[in-house]
């Protein structure tokens, strides 16, 4: 048909039937999206988060990675050789110095692997104390938020879930907790706990450990659970009036079926948020009570301890305090504001 | 209709629902949601349950389903009266409950296919994985959704849609008794004929018995074959669908169908409305004798004095009030 320019005619090649390809475009569907997904897809599009994951993710792989192949040990003191007299130059090092009997291997062309933070006053070098350190805090931080996590979560989805006296009895206990001084806690039952778990612990694996280290998760067990479980605790009792809790025990769920196929996996967000933010205090918490001498023991270095050894020679080597106090700053730094990312990735209420 | 001597299926005997309402620190006092309901519902009938909001019909399915623990009275399932926690698990198996609220009654965290075999992993009814996906999509089929559907996630859907999935989820037990608390109330209109009318294809594909909640009376006109109507935590008439509408006793009854919008104009004018003073008392302080005195436009000193005995005033046809002899 002659196309004319002014006809009001419908084109009819434009009404063709559709060809299999077309079909298969319109069909498809947009690929179901998780609210895992998601929440993932706002967090990578947060710069600050995403900066801190990165590195949190070094930190860790180098305080991991780093101790198997460095050659020298946390706790070598290199001025002290069987069979030889102490040789005293090693002690003390300034960063990337070397002591006389490195400084005469050199000259004899051998490699020396260099001090880059220096040697402490016992000889020692002081990058892997730091790298050592970092992995103490970093492995103290983290299965001490597990272990809150588990009792809060245990703890606090019974209360919730059960409701009545069993709820009043918990959150009892928590506000008892809650109104007895933290540190104060902390310290008294650090220092009870070094006498009567150093004993108990003699000749088995945990004594590598350490018995303060111990102490410290016994700790955190005992008191920093409360307000996880007062968070899960109202997230569950929120949860529970939800219609298809309702719908679950009209098709005969035990409670047990409940809490895990509905109630947990819809706090879950709440649940990994407050574990993350949970990891830099437990961190600053190890720091300190290391400070005090509550910590780990002795050739163990933490970066809290390094911090309180290097008090001593503060005027002339005042790196050996900054550098642990850096790490520790990065480290709690990253890990909140990777908390917050994560909090503002995830939480519903705050998507709007 | 069955034949009035067999056994029903579900026998609820003076069923009392109360929840303690605390009014001050140590003290509480009773809200009667469901006070003294009896009624049977047949095999392979739909009991249509209507009321007010706040009249206790919900707290009704939930009780007989034991979701709530009845403060007296009892249900009998098949002869089997529902006591211990074996009665109760039994029951559950046999008794299943679609519910109003298409958005909040599915969770959000499962998929499509979670939610329709949670019943089924609950009673471990599947062997393996094949046989449970082959449950499932036949269930999906049989609601008259996509199987492509399985793997999402219950907010990808639209209401219908997820009153479908709510709806083969109460199937997978393969019941023999339905509660539907308000199934299609949320849906709009066009909607609610299609998951009306696949309710009905389902009972007579499956046998099914239904006690459907609703408070609108053409939905429930349309898919029941009786009707109670309840007002207060009480019941106050019980009918066959059609005697009720042409026949209502009961004053309140009265006053509800003659509130049932009518498409037709003319015949709408010449109906005359019978509307009621008042708002519906609260449970917590309900009126003495008939609970409907108040507001009722016969009342006499008598309603005060007792509670109205409910009675069979002529075939299958209950009522509840003192004066249904003198008033109609």
């Amino acid at each position: 048909m002659a196309n004319n320019p002014l006809s009001m005619q419908v084109n009819m090649d434009d009404f063709l039937p559709a060809t299999d390809e077309e079909k298969e475009y319109m069909v498809q569907m947009r690929p179901s999206s998780t609210f895992f997904r998601d929440g993932c897809r706002r967090l990578f599009k947060n710069k600050v988060a995403f900066v801190s994951m990165i590195v949190i993710i070094l930190i860790t792989l180098s305080s991991i990675f780093i101790p198997m192949f460095w050659p020298y040990s946390y706790k070598t003191q290199l001025g002290v050789q069987p069979g030889h007299p102490v040789d005293p130059s090693f002690n003390n090092l300034a960063p990337m110095e070397y002591s006389t009997t490195e400084q005469a291997a050199m000259e004899r062309g051998e490699s020396v692997f260099p001090h880059f933070f220096g040697t402490d006053d016992h000889g020692r070098d002081y990058f892997i104390r730091i790298v050592y350190g970092t992995r103490i805090s970093l492995a103290v931080g983290f299965f001490a938020s597990i272990i809150v996590l588990v009792v809060g979560m245990t703890l606090g989805s019974i209360a919730g879930f059960m409701g009545g006296r069993v709820d009043m009895v918990i959150m009892r206990i928590v506000d008892v907790i809650y109104s007895l001084p933290d540190m104060l806690m902390v310290i008294l039952l650090a220092s009870v706990m070094r006498e009567t778990l150093g004993s108990a612990l003699e000749g088995t694996v945990l004594q590598a450990i350490g018995s303060n280290i111990i102490s410290l998760f016994i700790i955190f067990a005992l008191l920093y659970w409360c307000s996880m479980a007062r968070l899960i605790r109202g997230q569950i009792l929120s949860l529970r009036e939800q219609e298809y809790v309702l719908a679950a025990e009209a098709t005969g769920a035990k409670a047990g079926w409940i809490i895990k196929t509905h109630l947990i996996p819809n706090c879950i967000s709440v649940i990994i948020i407050s574990t993350a933010l949970q990891i830099p205090s437990a961190i600053f918490t190890e720091s300190f009570l290391s400070f005090l001498g509550l910590g780990v023991n002795a050739p163990m270095p933490s970066l809290g301890s390094l911090a309180s050894e290097a008090l001593n020679g503060i005027t002339s080597y005042s790196y050996r305090l900054v550098i642990p106090a850096l790490v520790i700053s990065l480290i709690v730094l990253s890990l909140n504001l990777f908390g917050d990312g994560l909090r503002d990735a995830f939480d519903p209420k705050l998507n709007q | 209709m069955a034949q009035a001597n067999e056994t029903p299926l579900v026998d609820v005997r003076h069923l009392k629902e109360y929840f303690p309402v605390n009014t001050g620190f140590f003290k509480s006092i009773p809200l009667k949601a469901v006070d003294d309901v009896s009624f049977q519902i047949k095999r392979g009938e739909t009991l249509g349950l209507v009321g007010e909001s706040g009249c206790g019909k919900t707290t009704v399915g939930r009780t007989i389903l034991h979701l709530y623990e009845p403060t007296d009275g009892e249900v009998v399932y098949d002869g089997r009266p529902i006591k211990s926690k074996a009665d109760i698990d039994w029951f559950r198996t046999k008794s299943t409950m679609v519910f109003q609220d298409p958005y909040s009654s599915l969770n959000p965290r499962m998929t499509v296919s979670d939610i329709i075999g949670e019943p089924l992993d609950v009673h471990h009814m599947c062997s393996n994985p094949k046989e449970r996906e082959e449950r499932i999509l036949a269930l999906m089929d049989r609601v008259g959704l996509n199987s492509e559907h399985a793997s999402r996630y219950a907010h990808e859907f639209s209401g219908g849609q997820r009153q479908r999935i709510g709806i083969a989820r109460s199937l997978a037990v393969n019941p023999e008794f339905i509660v539907c608390d308000e199934p299609v109330s949320a849906l709009d209109v066009s909607i609610q004929a299609q998951v009306i009318n696949m309710f009905d294809e389902l009972q007579d594909e499956m046998g099914l018995t239904y006690l459907f909640i609703a408070h609108d009376l053409l939905v429930v006109r349309h898919i029941s074959d009786r009707i109670a109507v309840m007002y207060l935590g009480k019941m106050v008439e019980l009918a066959d669908a059609e005697e009720i509408y042409d026949h209502p006793l009961h004053p309140y009854t009265k006053s509800l169908i003659s509130a049932v919008p009518i498409p037709d104009p003319k015949i709408a004018r010449a109906n005359k409305r019978i509307p009621l003073q008042g708002d519906i008392p609260s449970p917590l302080n309900a009126p003495s004798g008939c609970p409907f005195r108040t507001r009722c436009p016969h009342a006499t000193e008598a309603c005060a004095q007792s509670m109205p005995e409910f009675k069979e005033v002529s075939d299958g046809h209950f009522v509840a009030c003192h004066r249904t002899a003198e008033v109609n």
